[in-house]
């Protein structure tokens, strides 16, 4: 168990009263991020990454996973009390969240959906805890060609998952790749798609995309929706309240553990939180035996969807830390954050920086812990945040989000390119073009190409590479088995030709 | 993008999801047949010395891009079941406008007033025009973010950020 003692060792170095007011500073930041519309938890991570080059990396990282758990957490807080969902992964909340609000239980669905989150992700801790070692152990024999099948599998894995046309959900991806192929090629040293203008020389930074695609595109969204936030009921919660619900939870548990498995299957094969959440829901409502009541106020359909979500949430930081694959927008911003740190994640973070990797998952577990705790004693003040009109909110977003582009590389021309990349966020998401896998092409693209690159050098030219020993073999097939899924499922329907999924309608595009 | 969108928009009142559709796949097109034709440039074939050249990735990305958008182009115009709702009013558009068109003075402002001036102005005109707000809580709201963002990036993070005549007639 060496893991627990490398864990001990881990809450000693977090442990500190400095990095516990942090711990305290990024929850509380992270739910307003989460509760205010424009801001999420990607680009509210990505505005505040600048200001956090100056600090430790272990203080640093300990923040800004705490403002990632709040705004996971700030996500539910909206959906139950407005119907407004502040994050995608959060829709299925709503389902059973307002009805409850509605009839006045509000103090009762803020607590199920608080203690179900913290569940979902202490789950998804558990497993990094003890997955994360295995896989970059393992990941320390990874050549070339198996990272790239690896890239292969986590793009691929964006058709089988994601909704909507397949043939967009690739068209998104590639632009990403386009987009990080932009500038000076690493290889060669030569000049790519720059067309002779100086100022894409320097490439397009996945920040500033990340900051004007959901930070702008956002504001854009809900401008268009109008202003209007219409306030269901007062979020209280007191004491009472919270001991009742908690007394309650325990009967669904079942629906909590399958929630959070399916949360961190979907969190480690990038598929995200928010069709975990909705296959949860969707699961809970056809085994529950109040199946047919829900959508109309069940603490069990509250349950499903946010133990999932932050199951999924969470465990997107396990590729990430292993293998330097994040399964999220939010967790490639944070790879972006270790790279800027001169951290390379990865396998060998395990074996150079064990200290730093141990504190981040005992921050993972504090934080979720202060975060709990924090939701709970706050949500009236968060609750008040949204009260603030939108059109005092939406110039101050748009600010905080042209200061985070500009400090990014202290360029101006960011400014323009997200202002560029937010009207391209709006059109692609009302035209459902999926904006995650765009991201993590951005970050990933140069690495992506240059494993490919090598592997094609050591292969000299044969593809057949990548089906060369079982292992790259067997990620390369199950990869195309993913980007075939469409044509596959299809395929079965027709056999089966079974029920129709209403829920998958309902599921925004991510 | 943007261009053709606004006009499409002004000439009807409104425009069909698939009509919008069909100009971005087509617009895809052109990036991907871009992104073709610059990694042809530079070399997309297997050169003995170095192994895939410079373009070679690329080359396959933009063919994906230009494939999967001529499938969309084709769906979106000639599909039976294409989704003829409306993608925007014009009342709705003319809101996005109201933000849009504001951000984009500001980035101008922020390379020549500077960041701190061109927020205070962006959050102020705002608020005046759009949320009809009176002066003095316009004043305390516009000038306040600006002054905690000063004071944070200019004086506790030491971050320069862009500055205009104001901060130089200042001192900073």
């Amino acid at each position: 168990m060496e893991e627990i003692a490398a864990l001990f060792h881990g809450f000693a170095v977090v442990l500190s009263p400095e990095n516990f007011m942090l711990m305290l500073l990024g929850v509380v930041l992270g739910v307003i991020i989460g509760v205010l519309p424009g801001l999420g938890g990607a680009n509210g991570i990505a505005i505040l990454l600048p200001l956090t080059f100056s600090m430790d990396p272990t203080s640093a990282i300990i923040m800004l996973s705490c403002i990632y758990w709040g705004a996971l957490f700030g996500g539910a807080i909206t959906s139950i009390l407005f119907n407004i969902p502040g994050e995608p992964w959060s829709v299925a909340t709503t389902f059973d969240g307002y009805p409850l609000a509605q009839q006045g239980r509000a103090g009762e669905a803020l607590t199920a959906a608080f203690t179900s989150s913290f569940f979902g992700a202490f789950v998804a801790v558990v497993i990094i805890t003890f997955l994360a070692p295995l896989v970059a152990d393992f990941a320390l024999e990874f050549g070339p060609p198996e990272f790239f099948s690896v890239y292969l599998l986590t793009f691929c894995s964006f058709v089988a998952m994601g909704k909507g046309s397949p043939f967009k959900i690739i068209a998104s991806m590639m632009l990403g790749f386009a987009l990080a192929a932009v500038g000076i090629d690493t290889v060669t040293g030569q000049l790519r798609l720059t067309f002779g203008i100086t100022e894409l020389l320097k490439g397009f930074d996945f920040l500033v995309a990340v900051i004007g695609l959901f930070g702008i595109g956002e504001i854009l969204l809900t401008m268009e929706e109008g202003l209007e936030f219409r306030a269901a009921a007062q979020g209280k919660i007191n004491l009472k309240v919270v001991l009742e619900t908690w007394a309650k939870l325990p009967r669904y548990w079942i629906t909590a553990i399958r929630g959070s498995l399916i949360g961190c299957w979907l969190g480690i094969t990038p598929g995200g939180a928010t069709p975990a959440s909705f296959m949860s829901y969707g699961v809970a409502k056809r085994m529950s035996k109040d199946g047919d009541k829900f959508g109309t106020g069940q603490i069990e359909g509250i349950v499903a969807p946010e133990t999932a979500a932050h199951a999924a949430g969470t465990s997107a930081l396990l590729p990430m830390i292993s293998l330097g694959i994040p399964g999220s927008p939010t967790a490639a911003v944070l790879l972006g954050g270790l790279l800027i740190w001169g951290l390379q994640p990865g396998p060998l973070l395990f074996v150079e920086k064990a200290d730093f990797v141990w504190g981040l998952i005992a921050a993972m577990y504090l934080g979720n812990i202060a975060g709990l705790i924090v939701v709970l004693t706050c949500v009236p003040l968060f609750a008040a945040i949204l009260r603030i009109p939108f059109a005092v909110i939406a110039p101050v977003i748009i600010v905080i989000c042209a200061v985070g582009a500009y400090t990014v590389a202290n360029a101006q021309v960011d400014i323009w390119y997200m202002i560029a990349f937010g009207f391209i966020g709006y059109v692609f998401k009302k035209l459902e073009y999926p904006l995650a896998p765009l991201v993590l092409a951005i970050v990933l693209g140069d690495r992506a190409e240059d494993s490919f690159r090598q592997s094609m050098l050591v292969a000299q030219g044969d593809l057949t590479v990548l089906w060369s020993n079982w292992l790259v073999g067997s990620i390369t097939t199950l990869a195309l088995v993913m980007l075939f899924w469409p044509l596959i499922s299809k395929g079965l329907k027709r056999i089966r030709s079974g029920r129709i999924d209403t829920l998958q309608e309902q599921r925004p595009v991510e | 993008m943007e261009h053709g969108e606004g006009t499409q928009a002004k000439a009807e009142k409104s425009c069909s999801v698939c009509v919008v559709d069909a100009v971005t796949a087509a617009i895809l097109m052109l990036i991907g047949a871009l992104v073709m034709y610059d990694a042809h440039r530079v070399g997309s074939a297997w050169s003995p010395e170095v192994g895939p050249q410079a373009g070679y990735f690329p080359f396959y990305i933009g063919l994906l891009i230009f494939v999967c958008s001529v499938v969309t182009f084709y769906q979106s115009t000639f599909s039976k079941n294409r989704d003829r709702s409306v993608f925007v009013d014009w009342s709705q558009f003319k809101r996005v406008l109201q933000v849009l068109v504001p951000s984009i003075v500001y980035a101008v402002g922020v390379s020549t007033l500077g960041i701190y001036v061109s927020s205070t102005l962006f959050i102020g005109g705002f608020m005046l025009l759009l949320g009809k707000y009176r002066i003095l809580p316009t004043l305390l709201v516009s000038v306040g973010v600006s002054a905690v963002m000063f004071w944070m990036f200019e004086v506790q993070f030491l971050i320069p950020l862009p500055k205009g005549p104001l901060e130089a007639w200042l001192g900073y």
